[in-house]
């Protein structure tokens, strides 16, 4: 598997994996607050967020339609269309790509799900691997406090009661969730994860990611309007 | 008054249901998880071709049939599926899909059916029968220059049927056929949008040729009973029946 960098690609894909919780998403936004402020090509694109496929995604998601095995290929579906009509063409055109998860959390829930590691890893195989993955690792009980702190409405598949790991939504979530981390970690090394510590505070990790992105990136060459 | 006998209807003899022979079945990859093949006593059969190469008649005679026989029958086929078939169809009007993106829409709408109706179906012992299965997905794809051995790894969830039929119809044939039915011809089925020919016509011979000769490809590894669908309806049905049969008493296709 290459990176976009070793396929010549003039762009270059920027992903942050974590369980919900972990704070990624914050860290994405503000790195990518950081990267316009200073005038570069940057593009932003979520896991699951396809227009076209969301009606499916939702449809299947209400009314709990969905098996390990369909759940998974809607999502392969979704990434596919943004993949192949976003993503590729941003990066062509010498964009910084930032990636609210990559396939890593395909690989992770699907094969908590229960589905072929190596099927779904076929499935994505067509995806260029990221430049740069940013993990976000917090204990187990520091992403399930701030999801569950606020006593929110958990969603079936979210919770993973699909899994039927217990009638409890909350004590499946965190069942679910201690499962995904493990999955998550198993893969860190092949994958070339970057762990950041994500029980620090908010600036503390920023700071790290951008001095990463600083140091392995030669940003210069991703402005707008060159000097 | 002298009451008139009721008039006597001809009964058929009533013949001795045949209790299908047991078969066993595979998936050709890594397949669903959870599913105990051992309990699926049914058969899965499909009928593969063109678009009017008489997949849909040739099915519907075969479940009359079956019925007829005391054999309990379901019918699935392609782009059918709760899950995603609207979506499908939606998206290919506005031919917006990537091929990947295309690729796994079907395969979603494939992988619904086959664990809602026919994994379901074949458990409680029914008969199903499928107007196309992953070979038209395969060969459709790889037409479009999709990679066979990505094809391989995604459908090996797939349930190896217990007969497949391929129903072999000419282009030129089909075209005539098309005609015959509807008064043009259909965007996809003509591979328009591989852009082989502007003009129509042309574009369906050229791309029913190349979707065939996938299938040919194909049935190399896959073993396909090739039928000859250029005879009468009667003359493929009874073919069909004499194979089915054989598949009911013996457990497999002769």
């Amino acid at each position: 598997m290459k990176t976009f960098a070793e396929l010549k690609f003039p762009g270059r894909l920027i992903a942050v994996e974590g369980l919900d919780g972990s704070g990624k998403s914050t860290q994405i936004h503000l790195l990518q607050r950081w990267l316009e402020l200073q005038g570069l090509k940057v593009f932003f694109s979520e896991w699951n967020s396809s227009e076209l496929v969301k009606a499916a995604t939702s449809k299947g998601k209400k009314r709990e339609l969905l098996t390990p095995t369909t759940f998974s290929l809607i999502h392969a579906t979704d990434f596919a269309d943004r993949y192949e009509r976003q993503l590729l063409p941003l990066l062509r055109a010498g964009h910084l790509v930032l990636c609210d998860r990559y396939i890593y959390t395909a690989f992770a829930r699907d094969t908590v799900r229960g589905c072929p590691p190596q099927w779904v890893r076929g499935i994505y195989s067509y995806a260029a691997k990221p430049d740069l993955t940013f993990f976000f690792k917090a204990d187990l009980e520091v992403s399930l406090r701030r999801i569950l702190d606020g006593r929110p409405e958990l969603k079936h598949f979210e919770a993973g009661m699909d899994l039927r790991l217990s009638h409890d939504p909350y004590e499946s979530f965190r069942i679910f969730q201690g499962r995904i981390l493990d999955q998550y970690l198993a893969m860190s090394a092949e994958s070339n994860f970057l762990l950041i510590d994500a029980n620090q505070q908010i600036e503390a990790q920023q700071n790290i990611v951008r001095r990463t992105v600083a140091a392995r990136l030669d940003l210069a060459s991703f402005a707008r309007e060159k000097a | 008054m002298e009451k008139s006998p009721a008039p006597r209807i001809k009964l058929r003899r009533l013949e001795k249901i045949v209790v299908p022979r047991p078969s066993a079945k595979r998936f050709y990859g890594h397949g669903i998880p959870g599913v105990d093949l051992e309990q699926l006593a049914g058969k899965l059969i499909v009928v593969e071709g063109a678009d009017g190469s008489g997949r849909s008649t040739q099915i519907a005679r075969l479940v009359a049939w079956l019925e007829g026989c005391g054999h309990a029958s379901v019918q699935v086929g392609l782009k059918r599926s709760t899950l995603v078939s609207e979506e499908l169809e939606r998206a290919q009007e506005g031919n917006i899909l990537s091929h990947t993106t295309l690729s796994l829409f079907y395969a979603t709408d494939f992988a619904d059916q086959l664990e809602n109706i026919i994994l379901p179906a074949l458990k409680a012992g029914v008969m199903v029968l499928a107007d196309r299965y992953i070979y038209t997905l395969m060969a459709r794809d790889m037409v479009r220059g999709m990679n066979e051995s990505w094809l391989k790894n995604l459908y090996g969830m797939a349930l190896v049927p217990d007969a497949v039929f391929y129903l072999n119809v000419s282009p030129e044939e089909l075209v005539q056929r098309t005609f015959a039915k509807n008064s043009a011809l259909d965007y996809w089925e003509s591979g328009m949008d591989l852009g082989l020919s502007r003009d129509m016509f042309d574009s369906f011979l050229k791309y029913q040729a190349l979707v065939a000769a996938q299938f040919k490809r194909l049935q190399a590894g896959y073993g396909f009973s090739i039928v000859d669908g250029h005879r009468s309806v009667e003359a493929v049905n009874q073919e069909l029946r004499k194979k089915i049969t054989a598949l009911l008493a013996s457990g497999r296709v002769v």
